[in-house]
Formats: C-alpha cells, structure tokens, sequence
C-alpha cells in the first residue's frame, strides 16, 4: 500500500498529516469524549447513570428508538424493491446513449434542498394537498384522508430520496457486470429467471449492500424527514435527541441518547463491514 | 410476451419518474402561485412569491451566510484532506493506518451526532454559538470526504515526476504548490465541489451551533413554522435552481476533461 517513496522524510510528512489529525481529534473525538462524560451526569448534578436507566425503562424513550428501527427497515426495503428494477431498466433496457440523460433525470431532484424535500412533500400530502385534491375530483374518496403527519408520510419521504440513492449504486453495480456472465449462463441452459437469481443478484449483492448500509445510517440518524413530514405523533430517536435540547435544555440526557444511537449504528456497520472495505484505487 | 414485458418496463419506469418528481413539480408549479396558499387549484402564473423572497433581508442574507461558510468550510477541508492525503501517500509513517482510519472515522457518524458533541463541547469552554462554530462543524464532516478521494487519486507516477522535481532542485512546499497539486486538480475540484454542496444543504449542525446569524436552510425550516405557504416553495425553487447550477457546471468541467 504505502509506496516506496521516501521511507522518512523527517518532520515534513508529519507537518502535511498533522492539520488534518488534530482537527479531526479536537473537534471529532474530543466532542465525542466530552458527550460521553456529559452523558453520565445529570443536568445540574455529579455523576449518575440515570440518563441510561430513564431510557431502558421509560417505555416513551426506548420506544423512539423502536420507531427508528422499523421505519429503517421499512424504508430499506421498500426502496430496494423499487429501485432495483428500476436501476435494470436503465442500465440494460435504455440504448446506451440515452443513459447518462436518464439517469441525470432520475437523480435530479435529488439536488434540492433537503430541508426544501421534506416540505415538498408536505405540499403533495396535506390535507387540500395534490394528492387528496386528485383522488376527491376522481371521486374515489369524498373526504380528504389525513396523509401528513403520519408514519407514512415519514416513509414516503424517506423513500423518494432512497430511491434515488440506491438506483445509483445498483446501477453502477449492474454496469460493471460483464455481459459473458449472462451468455456463459445462457449457453449452459439457465432461463432468464434462474439466471437473474444465479448470477446477477449474488453478483450485485455488494452494491444492494452498500445502498442498503448508507439508507440506514442517513434514515436512523435524520431529524428533518420525520419532523417534518411524521409530525410529533410518533416520535422517532433524533426527535427525541432534539426535543431534550429544545424545549429543556437537558444536555446529559440528549448526549445518552446520541451516544445509544451511534451505538446502534456501530453494530449495523460491523454487520455490513466485510461489503464495505473502501478501497485505494 | 417481449411486448409485454417492453409495456412492463415502459410503465414501471414512467411510474417511479412520476414518483420522483411528484414533489419536484408540485414545488416550482406553487411557487408561482398568485393567491396565499401553495395547494390546487393553481392560480397563477405570479412572481409576486419571488418578489417576497428577494426583498427578505432574513433570507437573502442568510443565502450570503450559507456561501460563505460553505466556500471557506470546503477551502479548508480540501487543503486539510489534500496535505494528509499526500502525507500518507508518500511517507511510510508509523500507525498509519490506524491514523488514516480516524480522519475517516467520521463518515460513518450522524450529522446530529457530530453536531451534538461539538455542542457540548463548544457549550462546556465557553465558545459561542456562531457561523463559525457551524463551519468547523461543515470541515469535520467533509475532511473525511476530501482526504478519501484526494488519497484514492496518489498514484505511483504522480511519485516518480515529485521525484524528479526534487531532484531538480525543489522544495517541499514547491513540489507541492508546483507539481503535486496541478497534476491532482480534478480530484481537488471534486473535493472542493462535493464539500460545497453538502455544506450548503447542511442543516442539522448549523440548527444547532448557529444563533442570530445562520444558514439558508435553517432560516428555510424557520418559515416552515408559518406552516405552507407560496413563499416557502419560491425561495426552496430558487435553492434547487442553485443546486442544478453547481451540478450542470462540474458536469461541465468533468465532461470536457474527459473528453479532451
């Protein structure tokens, strides 16, 4: 890996490698140390594991993080299942020179704001929202439904931006795969079914792995999607995290629960970690 | 049965298009919306929305803010990556891969968690709750970024004309202003640009360390509070207009380079 350049280089290397160590310790690990130490105090007192003892026990506080994990689950799954076809059609259905146009288009709105996102979906959900409008004029249902603020308009949003994070993966992914794969299957007498289980899907795996590890790292650790979109109905953990600061300023409970979030997010990336080596090219 | 599938394939991609720019539409459509309220029926076309947005002092300055902390956020995390990229890449160091690991470490962490830590860090030694405090946060989450595609794009050949540039009589700092850098400037474009869109649409460490001045799309989720409304839809058209900007003008610069 490293190179057989010079082997020590005095104090230089060490000038070129030390901005970027001490800011990453000042203001990564230190905070990190400093949320830990906070966490196991309370607001105003010494020390106390009460902050960990009120979220195992308090059925309100643990159940946040429940939320968080089955909304997780839902939106991975859901997105996958969309995506995955989704990424085939344009990798293997559209000719060659319209996919860079295709899949610009089918990424773009992933540019706005994600602030702006959520609040778009809002539009589309509420109560005289698009849809609602659409499905009375239709005369499919003659009272608006309630869309907003709810579970499902969590998943929604979470799923859009999913969506299109997960094509790109599975599409680069289904791109690297060399056609001989499929005619070395066709000639040895796999149908087009057993192929796709045999060969394209363990073959893309790593990629559907990847999608899968970011959806639930960004979804588990997103305030704004079920703020604004779930309402505080349910409340799920970066709620949680926020309402501790907001309305109480209660900084030893709301690091507790940032630490048992990283904590949760730890064991899923030691679960994912032989998919995800990041490799020097 | 291959027609079929061909309608299959054809619906199926139309429905997810749909599904994606379902909100897209909805959002730009109501911004030039000429009664109160961004919902059907559409009563526009109008830019008196557009008209609000800009004559915002709140807003317009808050736009200000949010390029300022995200060009000098990215600067200095591209100078930061840049440095330890090559530093790591070029000389055998002791635990180095220990070293490298830690600088990458806060990729896999949560936004609110980074946010949350510097918070109680900045809150227990007194530092004041800032644009700056948001941009060092900004630096935290995109130095590991800039340092794993600076590190990515060290190659062996790059070594060997360093090399013969020391040997010519070059100084460290030269051979790095001089020789290192212009070789590498795709890859410090991509960093630098990277970096700047996630800092510009960074909200959750700006919510949290910023007080009387803050970014764009905290003062956006302050509007949200009005519940909705045609204003909220035109400045957030305006943002994704600016995002487009940023994206249409790296595909430039990246399509010509491939290109030549």
């Amino acid at each position: 890996m490293t190179q057989s350049a010079n082997a020590s280089g005095g104090a230089v290397p060490w000038v070129a490698v030390g901005p970027a160590l001490l800011w990453t310790l000042a203001f990564f690990a230190a905070p990190f140390i400093a949320m830990a130490l906070v966490s196991v105090t309370v607001k105003g007192g010494g020390f106390s594991l009460a902050n960990y003892q009120q979220f195992f026990t308090d059925p309100s506080y643990y159940r946040a993080l429940f939320n968080s994990l089955e909304v997780t689950a839902l939106v991975t799954v859901i997105s996958i299942l969309l995506a995955y076809p989704f990424a085939w059609i344009l990798a293997e259905q559209i000719p060659e020179r319209w996919q860079r146009l295709a899949l610009i288009l089918a990424i773009l709105p992933f540019w706005t704001s994600y602030v702006v996102r959520s609040y778009s979906w809002l539009l589309v959900l509420a109560e005289k929202g698009v849809v609602n409008n659409t499905l009375v004029q239709l005369g499919l249902i003659s009272e608006p439904i309630q869309l907003a603020n709810t579970r499902f308009a969590t998943v929604t949003g979470f799923v859009h931006f999913f969506v299109m994070l997960l094509t790109l993966t599975i599409f680069a992914n289904l791109k690297q795969l060399s056609p001989s794969y499929r005619k070395a299957a066709a000639d040895l007498g796999a149908g087009p079914v057993r192929t796709f289980l045999h060969i394209i899907l363990p073959l893309t795996l790593p990629g559907i792995m990847v999608g899968a590890f970011l959806t639930f790292v960004l979804a588990t650790g997103d305030y704004i999607t079920p703020q604004i979109l779930g309402g505080n109905n349910e409340l799920l953990m970066p709620q949680l995290i926020m309402l501790q600061i907001g309305r109480r300023g209660d900084f030893p409970l709301a690091s507790a629960l940032s630490i048992l979030l990283m904590l949760v997010v730890t064991v899923a990336y030691l679960a994912c970690a032989r998919w995800l080596k990041i490799e020097r090219a | 049965m291959r027609s079929a599938i061909r309608l299959a394939t054809v619906i199926y991609a139309v429905l997810i298009y749909g599904f994606i720019f379902l909100p897209v539409v909805t959002l730009v459509l109501f911004s030039f919306q000429a009664t109160s309220f961004p919902i059907p029926p559409f009563s526009g076309p109008s830019l008196r929305w557009y008209q609000a947005v800009l004559g915002d002092t709140r807003l317009t300055s808050a736009l200000l803010n949010s390029l300022l902390v995200a060009v000098i956020s990215s600067a200095v995390a591209t100078l930061l990556g840049f440095l330890a990229a090559w530093g790591f890449a070029r000389f055998r160091l002791p635990a180095s891969a220990l070293m490298r690991g830690l600088i990458t470490l806060p990729l896999t962490v949560s936004y609110l968690i980074i946010g949350m830590g510097l918070l109680v860090l900045f809150n227990s030694i007194g530092f004041p709750k800032s644009l700056s405090a948001a941009g060092i946060g900004h630096v935290v989450i995109n130095l590991p970024l800039c340092f794993a595609i600076l590190y990515s794009q060290m190659g062996e050949h790059q070594a060997n004309i360093e090399r013969a540039a020391r040997d010519l009589g070059a100084k460290e700092w030269q051979v790095l202003t001089l020789v290192t850098a212009p070789m590498l400037w795709p890859a410090l474009f991509a960093s630098f640009f990277l970096s700047m869109t996630f800092s510009w649409d960074e909200f959750v460490i700006s919510f949290l360390l910023t007080r009387f001045e803050t970014t764009l799309p905290v003062e956006i989720w302050n509007l949200l509070r009005s519940g909705l409304n045609p204003k909220t839809n035109a400045v957030g058209s305006l943002v994704f207009l600016v995002s487009i900007a940023f994206v249409l003008l790296f595909e430039l610069v990246f399509f010509r380079k491939s290109r030549s």
